[in-house]
């Protein structure tokens, strides 16, 4: 399969681009909803619309509603996404939880999928437990209760975990903190009693919750796949969510980027066009580049995803390490090139800048995903 | 099974059974590499073979069309073959300029009767040819270029120096720029082909910083260059007077060539082979040259994965234009980077010169060999410049 766009992606590229530059710009949506110091930190007539549009259930199967699209369909969302810096729940529900419930009963699937293609629902995902991403140590526990569980612990990071009608819970339900197997996910409704969100504003002004589970009692039918051996959902879940994040990473790199060259052909100093300077120059031809390279490889992993290679597990590391440098760059590059009012408020280049933190921490960073390329390669 | 499909299979086969076990091994110098010519000489029996029984078939320059001695093959099928040869680790057939570079600027300006005769003299390994484009006074600002062709009806008479000829004093013949405009810098430029043997060329290996003199100094006095060889055979490639056009074409595959993408595929991710290597003289990877290993290895196959859509890209048209400077650009710090970081791995053992275990000084060689990769070709500033102006479309660049 040549790594480029097929006619039908292409399609829904320009389809995507046109609809999230015009109802998810940031004037209508992420300045709109950070003004009025929104809980759920996105809209919801928003969500409605991208399920009007059919981005919802993108990844949810043609058998429960969906489209049965795959990866790089997704992606092509997130990108545009990532370039206006759209506040949504597609990453978290359509992508992450969509992945997850695939392997869940037709019960469960009745239930929630439903509700997430018609985007009437958001799901959150509830997996880290401290300030870094360590899903290998996993330490909330849900204990065998009658014919179900009870569920005890606290989670971090848990994005739009406050506005989530369920969220998906990896909690250990056999051996040590930092065992491979004897993890299991489940599906908890947010009207669950003894669960409480402390939900947080972060700094890109989405809202995440730092969620306790306090003896949480759940139905046997909460479980997602297997009892104890969620560890194998949980990675397909984060090997689709990172590549996920990667390619909204792209969009925010490109979004940045194409904001820097622009200011560099209008803004003049010292009697001229500042693009003009060699100095600027170069470090907006380095910054392309990476940011080609970034794009190169977000799609390469989508497309071994979508095609079941084993190889797309690592590829999702070098995707999401790649993007994280070359989106970094891009925001530090946008700022800096702007000058004093990339500083200020006014101007969305500030915005790319606290998007981009945000979003290289969400399921590891550059950091952690590179000593993951290290450790898969053997070193 | 789709028609791909049934060609790798074949291919598979057909790889099995011809390639010769020895030329599967790593190249590990320049003697492992045949170049073809009317001196060359095998190294080996295997290396006789191999080429042999890839020139018969077409393999030494696969997607060239058969008439002019390539195998005919798609992109799709080009691909599939490189793909299993590096699955396999076979070695190229035949290296040289004549594939690369001229060859590809034949196809693209030649005359029916040029390529009939050097395409197919180059794809059956009999001329080895050079590039003649840098001057001492024309690097990056190669069109200032110097080296004159006289009119004299049916010949030009060529005086003037060229510099960094690759390989000039192995090789037979030269495809040269000459200046045969005084008053036209752009348009004053003819792309000429001629015989190195013919008198009055004097080649002066250079004596580089690697130890090795794999780039010459080539003075031309009063070289007799015809301008026809013949029926619909030029002396020359395009037109006379815009060889500069032909020049701008080639330096695009020189770039592509350089950045390891145009090659095959090189073994992307290093760090566990620098872990197995630190393991033979019992040390161990310090934690903070692992952590740059593996951020070189993100870049690395990051990197790849960009060189595999360049190359889909541009078969299908889709890519940009300018994007082989792109290319160039990273493909070439990248790699003076992983030398750096081969020579940290490899501690003292890497600074060898000389000694057998190291083959004669590869690791510190080949290092030293990767600064010129961000030079020749066109610098990584000119690839940033040209980025610049016909990407990002910035003003006044």
């Amino acid at each position: 399969m040549p790594l480029y766009h097929d006619e039908d992606q292409a399609m829904l590229a320009d389809t995507a681009r046109g609809f999230m530059a015009d109802e998810g710009n940031t004037t209508k949506q992420l300045r709109h909803w950070r003004d009025r110091d929104c809980p759920d930190g996105f809209g919801h007539a928003l969500w409605k619309q991208m399920a009007g549009m059919g981005f919802t259930g993108m990844l949810v199967g043609e058998e429960d509603g969906g489209l049965g699209m795959g990866h790089v369909e997704a992606g092509i969302v997130l990108e545009e996404i990532g370039r206006n810096l759209t506040p949504s729940p597609f990453l978290t529900s359509s992508v992450l939880a969509a992945t997850a419930l695939k392997h869940g009963s037709n019960d469960l699937k009745g239930r929630y999928l439903p509700g997430l293609v018609s985007g009437d629902s958001v799901f959150a995902v509830a997996i880290d437990e401290t300030a870094k991403h360590r899903p290998s140590r996993i330490t909330t526990k849900a204990e065998k209760s009658g014919n179900g569980f009870k569920l005890t612990g606290a989670k971090s990071f848990v994005i739009q975990g406050a506005s989530a009608d369920m969220l998906i819970v990896a909690a250990r339900t056999s051996g040590s903190d930092d065992d491979k197997d004897g993890i299991t996910l489940f599906a908890v409704p947010k009207d669950v009693a003894n669960m409480s969100h402390d939900a947080v504003r972060l700094v890109d002004s989405s809202m995440a919750s730092q969620t306790k589970f306090d003896g949480v009692d759940l139905d046997g039918d909460a479980v997602i796949g297997e009892v104890d051996g969620g560890r194998e959902v949980l990675n397909a879940m984060l090997t689709a969510g990172r590549i996920g994040a990667a390619a909204e990473g792209v969009g925010v790199a490109a979004g940045a980027m194409d904001m820097t060259v622009d200011y560099l052909k209008q803004r003049k100093q010292f009697g001229q066009l500042i693009g003009e300077f060699q100095a600027l120059q170069h470090r907006a031809s380095h910054l392309y580049s990476e940011v080609e390279i970034a794009r190169a490889v977000v799609i390469k992993a989508q497309q071994l995803l979508d095609a079941g290679a084993d190889s797309a597990e690592l590829m999702s590391s070098v995707a999401k390490a790649k993007v994280a440098k070359a989106a970094g760059l891009s925001v530090k590059e946008g700022v800096q090139m702007h000058g004093g009012i990339g500083m200020t408020d006014e101007y969305d280049i500030g915005l790319y800048m606290k998007r981009d933190r945000a979003l290289q921490e969400f399921l590891g960073d550059a950091y952690f995903h590179a000593n993951r390329v290290a450790e898969l390669s053997g070193y | 099974m789709t028609d791909l499909e049934t060609f790798r299979n074949e291919t598979r086969a057909w790889l099995e059974a011809n390639c010769p076990a020895e030329m599967r091994e790593p190249v590990r110098d320049d003697e492992d590499v045949y170049w073809g010519g009317r001196n060359a000489t095998f190294k080996s029996d295997a290396q006789k073979a191999w080429f042999e029984v890839c020139r018969d078939k077409g393999y030494t320059v696969p997607a060239w069309p058969k008439a002019y001695g390539g195998a005919g093959l798609s992109a799709p099928e080009a691909k599939v073959l490189r793909q299993e040869m590096s699955r396999i680790g076979a070695r190229p057939p035949l290296s040289s300029f004549g594939i690369w570079m001229l060859g590809p600027a034949l196809l693209q300006f030649g005359t029916e009767g040029q390529k009939q005769r050097f395409l197919s003299e180059i794809a059956r390994g009999e001329i080895r040819w050079c590039q003649g484009y840098s001057e001492p006074g024309s690097g990056s600002d190669l069109v200032s270029m110097q080296t004159f062709g006289e009119d004299k009806e049916d010949h030009w008479v060529v005086n003037g120096q060229k510099i960094w000829t690759s390989y000039a004093d192995e090789a037979d013949w030269i495809f040269c720029l000459v200046r045969t405009d005084k008053d036209n810098k752009y348009q004053g430029i003819t792309f000429m082909l001629f015989d190195m043997a013919g008198g009055g060329v004097t080649t002066r290996p250079i004596l580089l910083i690697s130890g090795n003199s794999p780039f010459c100094e080539t003075f031309f006095d009063d070289v007799k260059v015809p301008k026809s060889y013949g029926e619909d055979c030029p002396g020359f490639v395009g037109q006379i007077n815009r060889g500069w056009d032909v020049a701008k074409y080639l330096l695009g595959h020189e770039r592509e060539m350089i950045s390891g993408i145009g090659g095959g595929e090189r073994t992307a991710a290093i760090g566990s082979a620098m872990k197995r290597q630190s393991a033979k003289t019992g040390d161990e990877l310090d934690p903070v040259l692992r952590a740059e290993l593996a951020m070189f290895d993100v870049d690395s196959l990051a990197f790849t994965a960009m060189g595999e859509k360049f190359m889909d890209e541009m078969k299908s048209g889709k890519g940009h234009p300018a994007q082989p400077n792109m290319m160039k650009y990273v493909g070439t710090e990248l790699n003076k980077r992983r030398h750096e970081l081969m020579m940290s791995a490899g501690g003292s053992r890497s600074l060898e010169w000389e000694s057998e275990e190291t083959g004669g000084g590869k690791p510190s060689r080949g290092w030293l060999r990767t600064k010129a990769n961000s030079i020749e070709g066109g610098t990584s500033e000119v690839m940033l410049n040209v980025i610049s102006k016909r990407i990002l479309d910035l003003p006044g660049s």
